[in-house]
């Protein structure tokens, strides 16, 4: 459901284009950021709101690779694998997290607390390795530097090393 | 105008249209109102030359969008950033903010009587809306899918309108073009590509990151004297020098000129400027491998060359990759993408084919080594 204050949000981003169409993918990505994904209730809504058919609304959030329409983990890890990160080494960084963690490609950790995938170039193939957690960049990565942060997140979330 | 003509000023997106041929075509369009759209959608992999414009100077990319604007007679400009640069996004929308207050952006800039508004639109994680016609669909609001050419975006773009659309790189170039004249910053850097280049170097070097140099440095220098040459003690093996959609080029060919004249000549093309280096550890297989699974997954499969291409390059390259290969498997591969080249709605295709086709060209014998031996001679 969308309620009255993300409505208003959503008409705030349509003002800034010339037609409403434009607000598609704008409002798609607000509503992510919200409430961490897009459900298909909040896709009926938007459509009512940018009075369009769902179906288009559909279409736009099937097609980017950024919007999720199923729930994710609190923490969302992306490690790039891409030709240059992989010339140093992300895909064994990539197995590194995933055997720590204990999840596989598009896996999500049973308390709900991270999910794992391999992405395409985030823009930091000069600090390579590189991953992002939810919408922090991490870069010049090494075994020990990722092992480091997924610590910290589990302390700040458990009060306790693992 | 005359000025931005002069400057010899070309797109730093990648296929170097001279920016202001492009302009001039805008502007004879009679239609009101022209759009202005700045492509920050900066996907290339390699590629990390706009993310320090962006986060560090954003200020100097939205004097050269007025200046533009200006020159244009457009009044709305929009900047397309990609998804994943989440801080940028937070970083221009508080420069914009303040440019506002200043009066540098508005319906009465500074009392001079130009009107331009500035906003920033985020995309969501698609490769394929660095390309000019895609990236006006998604603004649109639908899916980043290239549209057929022509009209050009210059006639009918977004919102069916005149629509300029230019690198980040281009438009930051602009504040210096008119601060020094279009003559002086015709004499920067080499004579049919002028001006500075932002060069990323990434890979098997001693000090990776970006350059600004001038248009037409040597690609050796880059590497060895800019970059600090090959990291722990390797032996230049291969060089990508454009981002991942341009030929590879072998170490011995790297005496070149990096411009968009002198690197089609030497096999390959200038790109974007992203230099991606590589040592003697790295299989070349596996490095086509990987560019052709991020092709396939980018494909936005619009045109069935590209969608079908792509896929089954990856599933080809896969195989030879795992030591699975068979006979006439490197023909296959010359086949498909010689099927793909120039038949694709947009230059995602080509680039995918011609990365192969590079990789075969160079290193045919390792493609022949991984299906006769079944494994890689690196034991990688």
């Amino acid at each position: 459901m969308i309620d009255e204050n993300m409505r208003q949000t959503i008409e705030g981003l349509i003002k800034k284009f010339p037609c409403r169409d434009s607000a598609v993918v704008p409002s798609l990505s607000y509503i992510q950021k919200v409430k961490g994904h897009i459900s298909e209730n909040d896709m009926e809504d938007l459509a009512i709101i940018l009075q369009f058919p769902e179906a288009r609304i559909f279409s736009a959030a099937s097609f980017y690779s950024m919007l999720k329409l199923m729930p994710k983990a609190r923490y969302h890890i992306q490690v790039c694998t891409n030709v240059s990160c992989s010339l140093v080494e992300t895909e064994t960084l990539f197995d590194h997290i995933s055997g720590k963690l204990g999840i596989g490609e598009g896996e999500i950790t049973p308390d709900g607390l991270f999910s794992l995938e391999s992405v395409e170039c985030l823009g930091s193939c000069g600090y390579a390795p590189a991953m992002m957690v939810n919408s922090e960049h991490y870069e010049n990565l090494n075994f020990k530097k990722a092992d480091e942060i997924i610590e910290l997140i589990i302390k700040e979330f458990t009060g306790k090393y693992p | 105008m005359e000025e931005i003509k002069r400057s010899g000023l070309r797109g730093r997106g990648g296929a170097g249209f001279p920016t202001g041929m492009k302009w001039s075509f805008a502007k004879a369009d009679p239609k009101f109102p022209k759009y202005l759209l700045c492509n920050a959608d900066e996907g290339e992999p390699g590629t990390f030359k706009d993310r320090p414009i962006l986060e560090k100077n954003p200020h100097l990319l939205i004097e050269g969008m007025v200046i533009s604007g200006y020159v244009l007679g457009s009044e709305y400009g929009y900047i397309y950033l990609r998804g994943e640069y989440p801080a940028a996004a937070d970083i221009l929308n508080a420069a914009i903010k303040q440019a506002y207050e200043a009066n540098y952006l508005g319906d009465n800039i500074n009392g001079k009587g130009v009107k331009f508004h500035l906003a920033v639109h985020q995309g969501a994680g698609a490769y394929i809306c660095g390309e000019e016609t895609a990236l006006i669909e998604s603004i649109e609001g639908k899916k980043g899918q290239p549209r057929n050419k022509p009209p050009f975006p210059v006639n009918v773009g977004a919102w069916s309108m005149p629509t300029i659309v230019n690198n980040v790189e281009t438009l930051s170039n602009l504040p210096y073009i008119i601060e020094i004249g279009g003559e002086a910053y015709s004499n920067i850097g080499s004579k049919e590509c002028p001006g500075p280049k932002l060069f990323c170097v990434s890979g098997h070097v001693k000090k990776p990151g970006v350059y600004e140099l001038p248009m037409g440095t040597n690609l050796k220098d880059i590497i060895y004297i800019h970059a600090g040459g090959i990291r722990d003690g390797g032996k230049l093996k291969a060089v990508i020098p454009g981002g991942i959609s341009t030929p590879v080029l072998p170490a011995d060919a790297i005496d070149c000129a990096m411009d968009f004249v002198a690197m089609p000549k030497a096999g390959s093309m200038l790109g974007s400027g992203a230099v991606i280096v590589m040592d003697d550890s790295v299989c070349m297989v596996r490095v086509a491998y990987r560019a052709l699974k991020f092709f396939e997954h980018e494909s936005c499969g619009k045109c069935v060359p590209c969608r079908e291409g792509t896929d089954w390059l990856r599933k080809v390259l896969a195989r030879v990759e795992k030591g699975k290969g068979k006979d006439g498997d490197i023909e296959l591969l010359s086949d498909i993408a010689e099927i793909m080249m120039g038949r694709t709605f947009c230059p995602l295709g080509d680039g995918a084919a011609g990365v192969v086709m590079g990789m075969i060209k160079h290193f045919k014998n390792e493609f022949e080594e991984h299906i006769k031996n079944g494994r890689c001679a690196l034991s990688c």
